[in-house]
């Protein structure tokens, strides 16, 4: 008992709640921006896996980290210029496009990779982002470590929650992808054209969900395997609900649950007849329990999976 | 230029449905014009030309002077034409300053200038005596705030020509006579403005001149001053249809009866103390602005949602729990205030439709599997008996114009042999035919001893119609009225809550 | 140019669909194989070899179909009431380790035929009930059941390892853990001998034949359809939106678990954390190409297992990576979208 509390103090443990909850947070901002335009992106997962797939074969094949990561986001915004033609364009099922496009970018990504490492050899790693101490700063007890020794993609990831915070709330494009999720038609009588800020806004999101992805190859391991994304994706679009898709609460949001999936991982070395599936189940579980608590006060988008279709008035 | 706004010549087609056929005509500055049509007539078609939703198929749209190429809402605006939308264009988790002040600023501008924008609300805000508070969420406003909203919208980006869509369909009297006075104050102000309606009265009285759409044409212009409402009214339907008129007569015992209901829905009181009476052949009529609870009373007795507090009865039964299972069972018909989305599944056949609320009878299931021959039988008598056209029974139930939709779902009401029907706002978006129909077949049962709930927004048709009238405001119900008792003032007050006796 | 809903879709039409979709599929994936540096004619060629060239293959193709035609059908009947079930993996797993648990000892003595079945049932039940969670979820509280489902999966496949390398744990199996065998007894006799082909997939085209019956032909199969299509109309006509949803969720469940202890019974004979390569997934694809069409799942689920067995065989001789399978069968279900969308609205200028 007291061991499982000592964790609590220990500063790698706070270090490492930022590290992994850089995924979840460029994962659940891209889903965000989405759902707030008024459409669900539930290609996220088969983008996240592109994502990390591509960023370390960028980085493999030469390129420098950073460019890595903007090729990962690149990808990324492609499969959301597709998600945002078959919802928007053609105004198709929410559901089983985001779900195809999953299967198809995931599918892709293992292709791809296979042509470059055969079946049986060793997946080969590449040198990943280090930390970056900033100066003066990171040298301050306890705290020092946690939050000015973190990777650039870190820094990148809590910059980005700021922006979308800004952006949303206190710009003109911020107030048109709001009112684009709550009534399409209030936009297109305003003289602005919902379907493009809605395309925009998917494939800035779906960049953003690249991004998420590349830090897994790029940062947290160093190497890509089938299957790494692990439902993240997923997890993302639960938090997006339980943060009641604001961009400050999804940050608290996506902390918290790395805090449990960080926490978790050091409790498995003290608490020692748990099997360890119980603890990898752990994010699954609380991501069905966050929905359930939420879902009374939930204040959803009015026009999210609304198919938008010009001139049905 | 004395001409503010020229349509020329426009057309529009969907399909094989003609909306707007070379409609031509001038609104001129400063003036109040009225369109006037019934449903279906393709008023708000024309509307949505002009504002640039719908790009015309031939015609041109001339404001002072300046064509414009149309199909965009933005070219409209820039022009000066603003747009007060029927079904309103607002978002409800926005503000009302977020919701006038989006497209006014340069997408990509770094910030939003909300101090700038609040400030030129408040001003034309007061300068047109239209108050609204900024940072109200619509969904908090009533829906006469939300109009106000709507128009300042229009206003706020400069608007100069004012199009209004059926304005007062929400509104109650009171409202609706300031909404006119507003409307005419703009004019001094140097605004022209058209607005559509289908009420006689209402164009008579606050309009310089109408124009009179029928069919997708324009059939006559007329100062107000040198017309009549017959007139009118003869040109708007084109031919002098009869509606069936009601007879005198004993009615029977009570039908259905409820005492003291209240309803809740998350703390808002939908119904509020209600208590009426029906009883067989009689026709009750329930009269008033939509949006005061009509739409909660249609789901209390159809079975869709229960009372919170109250007794209602059918006959001897207590009815409070009834399903809507039960309701069918019972003998009750229904008639939904919506019937693309609550009376019919558009991809679904029509007798699959026909048979959907009887799935549990011997007739039309054996064993867990449907009698196709019967049911399609079946389907077949309700077309043929109730003029339902442009179908068979294998024919998918959108494909059916709205007319023979509402014939077929009054059919199959009346086809459970009902001793009640509730009828819910039964002839919305009509045209004159099917309402005469509709009508027909109502008073057909009405003497056969069937009692009827109509709830309906149209005065005249509830007028008509009913033995019996009580108006609903704000979730009450006033003392029942006899129809020989009501005149249009009577019910004028009643509908806009002067009750003389306190409820 | 505006898009116009059709008033008349032929079935001309409907079927083409899906053989337009699978054309497109396969030429973006011709692609793909040209970048592997394979002239994809040729891998087309081995991929049909490998699927159809020989008694063997044909076996080999069948039997990877028989689970695909369950979760084909699970999603199909699930989808059509609109319940979004993406749980199909779990309930395979969850189906395939209550076979296991249940057909490795606890019946004995028991005459097999009803042993067998009984297993099935429990199966069925236990798919039933994981998604009856969900379902209850939505109708309750109105959360969404494509997210729950999804974590779901993820949970059971966990919790089938706890129990595979715990309280289920095959004590004389070597190398990776597996779980306790189904007794030989109750294991599916070979319906083409010396192949791996086996009884359970005539329980499969059997059960398509009863959903097909169901869905056409019953009360229930309209008010699930009715359901599907406007729940607000199919409430107003007296259809109980719960109850029907619920039966829904329990027939999808309980055809996804049937699938796992199929497979369970009839080829492997225990559970593996890798028993199935993604067949709940696959059902959802193998349901869109059907057009939800019961009968017609049986045929998709026949192309898709087909494209699987022979890309192993085309990925062998090759070394084209056998990943080339799941593009083609994602790419068949986007593509199936928008030839659907096709079916229902037309171009006009």
């Amino acid at each position: 008992m007291i061991e499982a509390l000592e964790i609590l103090t220990n500063a790698s443990l706070w270090s490492a709640v930022l590290r992994i909850a850089t995924p979840l947070i460029f994962g659940v901002l891209g889903a965000l921006l989405c759902e707030r335009a008024g459409v669900l992106n539930l290609a996220i997962e088969g983008i996240m896996t592109m994502g990390a797939m591509i960023g370390w074969l960028a980085v493999y094949l030469g390129a420098d980290l950073w460019t890595g990561l903007a090729i990962a986001a690149a990808s990324g915004a492609a499969l959301g210029l597709l998600h945002a033609f078959l919802t928007v364009s053609l105004s198709l099922s929410q559901h089983v496009s985001g779900l195809g496009i999953t299967l198809f970018a995931s599918s892709l990504a293992y292709f791809v990779y296979r042509l470059v490492v055969t079946v049986g050899s060793l997946p080969p790693s590449i040198e990943p982002f280090q930390p970056i101490k900033i100066p003066l700063l990171s040298k301050l007890p306890f705290i020092g470590e946690i939050f000015f020794s973190q990777m650039g993609p870190t820094y990148l990831a809590i910059i980005a929650v700021l922006i979308m915070i800004y952006v949303l709330n206190r710009t003109p494009l911020g107030l048109a992808i709001r009112m684009t999720g709550e009534n399409p038609h209030a936009v297109e009588a305003q003289g602005l054209n919902p379907i493009v800020i809605r395309i925009v806004a998917i494939v800035v999101g779906s960049a953003l969900m690249a991004l998420g992805g590349s830090f897994l190859t790029t940062a947290a391991f160093n190497s890509f395997f089938p299957e790494m994304v692990q439902g993240r994706g997923w997890i993302c679009i639960a938090l997006v609900i339980f943060a009641s898709w604001q961009p400050g609460k999804a940050f608290f949001g996506a902390i918290l649950f790395s805090f449990f999936d960080a926490y978790q991982l050091r409790l498995q070395h003290v608490v020692e007849d748990v099997p360890y599936q119980l603890f990898l189940m752990a994010p699954y579980v609380l991501s069905i329990i966050a929905l359930i608590l939420v879902s009374r006060r939930a204040k959803v988008p009015e026009a999210l999976m609304a198919p938008y279709r010009r001139g049905e008035r | 230029m004395s001409v503010a706004l020229e349509i020329d010549g426009v057309s529009k087609s969907f399909g094989s449905l003609i909306a707007n056929n070379s409609i031509s005509f001038k609104l001129n500055n400063g003036e109040i014009l009225a369109l006037l049509g019934e449903n279906g007539a393709g008023k708000t078609t024309l509307m949505n030309i002009i504002y640039g939703h719908y790009t015309s198929d031939a015609g041109h749209i001339t404001v002072s002077g300046k064509r414009l190429n149309g199909g965009k809402p933005r070219e409209a605006i820039d022009a000066g034409i603003g747009m007060v939308h029927q079904h309103f264009s607002l978002a409800g988790n926005l503000t009302v300053l977020e919701n006038v002040m989006i497209g006014s600023e340069p997408l990509f501008s770094r910030k939003s200038d909300q101090k700038t924008a609040r400030k030129k609300l408040l001003s034309i805000s007061e300068k047109f005596g239209l108050p609204v508070v900024p940072e109200a969420l619509i969904s908090s406003l009533s829906v006469g705030e939300k109009q106000r909203v709507e128009i300042l919208k229009a206003l706020y980006r400069g608007a100069k020509i004012l199009i209004l869509d059926e304005p007062t369909a929400v509104l109650a009297r009171p409202e609706a006579e300031r909404l006119f006075k507003t409307l005419r104050d703009m004019t001094k102000e140097g605004l022209s403005l058209i607005f559509i309606s289908h009420k006689l009265h209402e164009v008579m009285s606050a309009a310089d001149r109408v124009a009179v759409l029928r069919g997708g044409k324009i059939v006559a212009e007329r100062n107000t001053n040198e017309s009549t409402k017959e007139e009118l009214a003869e040109l708007m339907v084109g031919r002098h249809v009869e509606r069936p008129i009601r007879k005198k007569q004993k009615f029977g015992k009570i039908v259905i009866q409820a005492s003291d209901i209240f309803m809740k829905n998350n703390n808002k009181t939908e119904l509020d103390n209600i208590s009426f009476k029906i009883r067989e052949g009689e026709i009750l009529g329930i009269v008033g602005i939509s949006g005061n609870g009509q739409a909660s009373l249609g789901k209390l007795v159809s079975g869709m949602e229960k009372a919170s507090s109250g007794k209602i009865y059918f006959y001897d039964q207590i009815m409070n729990n009834f399903s809507p299972r039960d309701c069918i069972d019972a003998g009750i018909g229904r008639i939904p205030e919506d019937r693309n989305s609550e009376g019919i599944i558009g991809e679904l056949k029509i007798w699959e439709n026909s048979i959907i609320e009887r799935l549990h009878e011997p007739n039309f299931t054996k064993r867990g599997f449907i009698l196709k021959k019967p049911s399609q039988n079946f389907s077949q008598n309700l077309i043929r008996d109730f003029d339902v056209r442009g179908a068979t029974t294998e024919t998918e139930a959108r494909l059916l114009s709205g007319g023979n939709m509402q014939k077929l779902v009054l059919g199959r009401a009346l086809s459970i042999k009902p001793r009640l029907i509730i009828a819910n706002q039964p002839t919305r978006g009509l045209d004159e035919g099917a309402i005469a129909a509709v009508h027909e077949a109502l008073l057909r049962v009405r003497s056969m001893g069937v009692a009827i709930l109509l709830i309906s927004e149209e005065l005249e048709e509830a007028v008509g119609l009913a033995d019996t009238l009580q108006a609903m405001v704000k979730g009450r119900l006033s003392e029942p009225l006899t129809a020989e008792d009501a005149d249009a003032t009577q019910l004028g007050l009643l509908m806009a809550g002067v009750w003389s006796k306190k409820p | 140019m505006r898009l116009e809903r059709r008033t008349h879709t032929s079935t001309k039409l409907v079927l083409t669909a899906p053989v337009v979709a699978i054309f497109v599929s396969l030429s973006i994936s011709g692609i793909l194989i040209i970048l592997a540096g394979v002239n994809p004619f040729l891998a087309y060629l081995e991929i049909l070899k490998g699927a159809f060239g020989s008694k063997l293959a044909i076996t080999e193709t069948l039997t990877r179909a028989c689970p695909l035609i369950l979760t084909g059908l699970a999603a199909s009947v699930a989808f059509k009431a609109r319940l979004w079930n993406i749980g199909g993996e779990g309930q395979f797993y969850i189906g395939a380790l209550v076979a296991a648990a249940i057909g490795n000892n606890l019946l004995i003595g028991i005459p097999i035929l009803l042993a067998m079945v009984l297993v099935m049932i429990s199966s069925m039940i236990a798919g039933a009930i994981l998604l009856a969670g969900p379902a209850f979820l939505r109708l309750r509280f109105g959360i969404d059941e494509v997210v729950t489902t999804l974590l779901l999966n993820f949970i059971i496949i966990l919790f089938v390892g706890l129990m595979i390398e715990g309280p289920l744990k095959d004590p004389f199996a070597f190398g990776w853990p597996q779980s306790v065998p189904v007794d030989r007894s109750l294991r599916f006799s070979d319906l083409i001998p010396s192949s791996r082909l086996h009884n359970g997939f005539l329980i499969a085209v059997f059960a398509a034949l009863i959903i097909w019956t169901i869905i056409t032909k019953t009360s229930f199969g309209l008010k699930a359809r009715a359901t599907g299509l406007s729940p607000k109309a199919a409430a107003f006509s007296g259809i109980s939106l719960t109850k029907t949803i619920m039966i829904v969720a329990l027939i999808s469940g309980a055809l996804a678990g049937l699938a796992g202890a199929i497979e369970v019974m009839g080829v492997t004979g225990y559970v593996t954390t890798t028993l199935s390569p993604g067949f709940g997934y696959a059902g959802i694809v193998v349901a869109m190409l059907a057009a939800l069409h019961p009968g017609g799942v049986i045929i998709s689920a026949v192309f898709i297992a087909s494209i699987f067995i022979g890309a192993d065989a085309m990925s062998r001789a090759t070394g084209v990576p056998s990943f080339i399978a799941d593009v083609i069968m994602s790419l068949s279900l986007l593509a199936m979208l928008i030839a659907i969308f096709f079916t229902n609205y037309r171009i006009k200028k």
